[in-house]
């Protein structure tokens, strides 16, 4: 019998359903699986930046042991190209340069690590033994390396297609509102920056096993993906030409993706493509320095902002010119992350009446750039945020009351603003006050003074943030470009005797679905959490989803849930109607429980569910059998979280490190239906923007070869690296969804640059300095300190 | 091919392997323990810690050949055979000190030995030190060192049982 305990319903810190498999090392990632007959993929990859490739030799190695076959670019010709799922426009209404994106190189390579030939072999060991014998004539070229060069007269072209190696010139906002404005603006401050390039760094590195079955002809791809049914749809349609019947997407345990496992890779379409040439099954799993030179990498931003402000320091218009590095060719979602997801968020917080950003998005032979945790929202929040700063210290305002009085009102929702996007509801006063509180900032100045005392510079930073997730409604997202919808689905069934089984088309790599959405259906339909079952990550199980990115599960597909709950109780109803002999408008629902309005007339679930299944006394000529119910739901708008990051720091002027020294976070996530989870997910985010703002940098050199290629050269944080987090919530509800819920996944990656920045730089104030570069490493601070204002980082 | 028997989880195995065979791929790839996983491959990440004779080591970085005779332990192997999970294992969960679980397994086993190491037990600072070989994308590690400071009060009698994570 189903009795719920009240404490596993929403707002309770459950426990983790998922751990103990985890814990065990019974999870199952795609590596872990084998299947029957299985081979190894080997991928040879660009040694260089830009080249021609002259010729391919593989007669020595298909000529070496275990060697099934060899593939190159020639062999896969009238493969579809990967393709691009958002196409922007640029100013005079044209489309971006949208070239082909070879599955493996086709006479051309345009990064270090662009695919260009696959071994396929009985073991791992054997392929990558046969990769090296390869022989491939490069012709190698002068490189773009970086969208200085790239943007040079007489750059080398990355592309034919894209003259210039401009992919897109776009723009948003009323720029002849912002020249008035700016007419009328009795200070105009100016700020330049560099969102550095970041690696995501999952911990498991990608993973993929294609498996053909010759007698049926079905494929079935096992893949470390964040949307199994989004790379079905894209690899099927556009690259293999295999039916969706036919192709099953499988993405098991996924071992964090960030982001970078949305999209639709090469490796994926050569695994599956060559399983049906070998007819054996075909695994194939990266080494991290594979990871780093094919994952998609993030930010990357070149970024011009001018703030103009009246005498009291009011804003009065925003301008901002930006450039966005694309790398060699446009990942799946990678136009959309400098433009709809990065400008339509420069208001934040504030009540900027005229905005204008013109974005150029820019090809360079690098690694292809797309979203990473928040995608375009913490370059936006970055920029703002630090230009915040330096425009409160140039107007001798105090920054936390310069915010306030730009902040939009507790009674302002809902709230358009000049740059598209409708904030639903939020109350940023009260983050700020509560994290000021919390950080002690008032006692600020008193633990400066004691860190100078022993010799140490103490700073503090305040960012005051918002986003925009809960990605999104479709037609919305459909008129700025997308190629695709952006609903949710969820299926309820509940099972004869009272079980449920949820499918879902999110996909969890670390947030806890299996906890957080079983507990939406615990509170609700009163089922005891141990009763029941979250199932995603298969499109042969699940219906039609757009997967887990844009801290969309709960707020889009948890309403998926809802509204098929919604169903599930609806029909309960009439069936219970029925077995009370009551009218259906008198039977109320409560946790489980069917009553008679008034009286003590109850069913259980429990009795409905198996009355649904085994129909004896049924009316079935009014009711089908059996309780199952799907729902798919589009979103009405974005959610859009926010709130107030804190940071303190200490620099020790001998060495230039800085230490946090503590963090304070108040989110406003909406309703939290499991607190201990989205603590979690603010503390994690919040690491990788400390790693963003302190340690992490993808550097390539002039040549295009990219230095920082593994773990020992690209700074990862590690435990002593940070600080504890703390972390609180302020909720205001989200309007327009179900659930209320806004999304926790990003907020802390969000958030927390501008603010440990601003902390170092406020740690630096007696040295002069404006600005200091992300990252903030020992080199630059000690050369700051020690060197004088000339070798400033700036 | 070479020859090793070695000792995991309690139980003997003799396996053929090639000479650059590491530890890591045996327990993988031939006794399927798959709890063990590859996270780097340039010794940074500890995702492959396991124990070798009580000390963890990470198994991407010794080959398989030199762990002839040796006894290895690995996170399949600390749970009590009813199921119980050794403390770690369970402050992991009580402390949300876990995500995406693929660091975990490593994490796991380096916290272990770091407590196995510090008998008179470890200060915050001490435990942020200890985990430099192990790297985690998705926690921040904050939980990760409240479950490892949890789990040592137990491991070392200070407690009978593991303390409850805050509310």
């Amino acid at each position: 019998m189903n009795v719920v305990a009240p404490f596993e319903g929403i707002g309770a810190s459950v426990r983790r359903k998922e751990d103990l498999r985890f814990l065990s090392g019974r999870g199952q990632y795609t590596d872990d699986i084998n299947r029957p007959g299985q081979t190894h993929a080997f991928i040879l990859r660009s040694p260089h930046a830009h080249a021609e490739i002259r010729s391919i030799d593989v007669t020595a190695a298909k000529a070496m042991p275990g060697v099934l076959a060899v593939f190159t670019g020639a062999d896969m010709a009238g493969i579809g190209g990967l393709p691009c799922g958002w196409q922007i426009h640029n100013k005079d209404g044209s489309p971006m340069a949208e070239p082909k994106h070879p599955v493996l190189a086709e006479g051309k390579v345009r990064h270090v690590g662009d695919p260009v030939a696959v071994v396929v072999a009985e073991t791992k060991a054997q392929a990558r033994d046969a990769g090296e014998a390869i022989v491939v004539d490069y012709n190698p070229l002068p490189a773009a390396a970086t969208m200085d060069q790239a943007l040079k007269a007489g750059a080398p072209q990355v592309h034919e297609g894209a003259p210039g190696n401009l992919c897109y010139d776009w723009h948003i906002g009323d720029k002849a509102a912002l020249d008035a404005a700016f007419a009328k603006a009795h200070k105009v401050v100016s700020f330049e920056t560099t969102n550095n390039r970041l690696v995501p760094n999952a911990m498991e590195p990608r993973a993929a096993i294609g498996e053909f079955d010759p007698q049926s002809g079905d494929y079935t791809l096992y893949t470390t993906s964040q949307n199994p049914h989004v790379i079905r749809l894209l690899m099927g349609a556009f690259v293999l030409n295999i039916p969706e019947a036919k192709l099953r997407v499988v993405a098991p345990d996924v071992g964090g993706g960030f982001g970078s496992k949305i999209y639709h890779y090469a490796e994926e379409a050569i695994v599956t493509w060559a399983s049906a040439r070998v007819k054996r099954p075909i695994k194939w799993t990266a080494e991290r320095t594979e990871s780093f030179m094919s994952d998609a990498h993030g930010r990357d931003h070149v970024s011009r902002a001018e703030l103009a402000l009246d005498a009291d320091g009011k804003i009065l218009g925003l301008k901002v010119h930006t450039l966005a590095n694309m790398g060699a060719y446009l990942s799946t979602f990678a136009p959309c992350v400098p433009t709809y997801l990065y400008a339509t968020l420069l208001a934040g917080v504030y009540t900027t009446p005229v905005i204008y950003a013109e974005v150029k998005a820019v090809f360079t032979n690098t690694v292809p750039v797309d979203a990473y945790r928040g995608a375009g929202r913490p370059e936006a929040t970055y920029l703002l945020e630090r230009l915040m700063d330096v425009a409160a210290a140039e107007i001798g305002m105090d920054r936390v009351e310069f915010r306030r009085k730009n902040f939009i009102p507790v009674d302002a929702f809902p709230y358009q603003t000049p740059v598209a996007l409708q904030y639903d509801s939020g109350n940023y006063f009260a983050t700020l006050d509560a994290a000021l509180q919390a950080a002690d900032w008032k006692g600020f100045e008193a633990r400066r003074a004691a860190a100078k005392a022993k010799g140490k510079l103490r700073g503090i930073g305040i960012s005051t943030y918002l986003e925009a997730c809960g990605i999104a409604p479709s037609a919305v997202v459909g008129s700025l470009g997308a190629r695709a919808g952006l609903y949710e689905v969820g299926t309820i069934r509940v099972h004869p005797t009272g079980s449920v089984t949820v499918l879902t088309g999110t996909h969890s790599h670390g947030q806890g679905h299996e906890t957080t959405l079983a507990q939406l259906v615990a509170d609700r339909l009163g089922v005891p959490l141990a009763n029941i079952d979250i199932v995603h990550g298969d499109t042969a199980k699940v219906p039609f989803g757009m997967g887990t990115y844009g801290s969309r599960s709960l707020a889009v597909g948890g309403s998926a849930m809802f509204k098929a709950m919604d169903k599930i109780i609806a029909k309960g109803k009439r069936i219970a109607a029925h077995l009370m002999e009551a009218s259906v408008e008198d039977v109320e629902f409560d946790r489980g429980t069917f009553r008679v309005a008034g009286t003590d007339k109850t069913k259980s679930l429990t009795d409905i569910s198996l009355a649904a299944y085994v129909p004896h006394n049924y009316p079935i000529e009014e009711i089908e059998p059996g309780l199952e119910e799907t729902a798919f739901y589009d979103p009405k708008n974005f959610t859009y979280p926010g709130g107030c990051h804190i940071a303190e720091v200490e620099i020790d002027p001998d060495t230039g490190k800085v230490s946090m020294v503590n963090f304070t976070a108040v989110d406003d996530v909406g309703r939290v239906i499991n607190p201990m989870i989205v603590e979690g997910q603010v503390q994690g985010g919040v690491a990788q923007g400390i790693g963003q703002a302190l340690l992490e940098s993808a550097i390539y050199d002039a040549q295009g070869q990219l230095i920082s290629g593994s773990m020992m050269d690209y700074t990862m944080p590690r435990a002593d690296d940070l600080a504890p987090v703390s972390v609180a919530t302020h909720t205001t509800l989200c309007t327009h969804n179900p659930l209320g819920v806004k999304g926790c996944g990003e907020v802390g990656a969000i958030g927390s640059p501008p603010a440990v920045i601003n902390a170092v730089v406020d740690a630096l104030k007696d040295y002069g300095v404006r600005h200091i570069e992300m990252p903030a490493t020992p080199a630059k601070i000690w050369n700051i300190v020690n060197g004088g204002r000339k070798m400033a980082a700036e | 091919m070479p020859q090793v028997t070695l000792t995991v989880n309690g139980t003997k195995h003799t396996v053929e392997v090639e000479a650059r065979t590491l530890l890591v791929e045996l327990l993988r790839e031939k006794l399927r323990l798959t709890g063990t996983h590859v996270g780097c491959d340039t010794s940074q990440c500890g995702a492959c810690v396991v124990h070798m004779g009580g000390d963890s080591i990470k198994a991407c970085t010794i080959l398989a050949v030199q762990c002839e005779g040796a006894d290895i332990t690995t996170i399949e192997g600390l749970a009590k055979p009813d199921g119980t999970l050794h403390p770690m294992q369970e402050a992991f969960r009580e402390y949300h000190a876990l995500q995406c679980g693929f660091c975990t397994p490593g994490m796991v086993m380096s916290a272990i030995d770091l407590v196995n190491k510090h008998p008179g037990g470890l200060s915050e600072q001490e435990i942020r030190e200890g985990l430099e070989g192990n790297l985690c994308r998705c926690t921040g590690y904050h939980n990760i060192v409240k479950a490892i400071a949890a789990a040592a009060d137990v491991m070392q009698g200070r407690r009978s049982e593991l303390a409850r994570a805050a509310e």
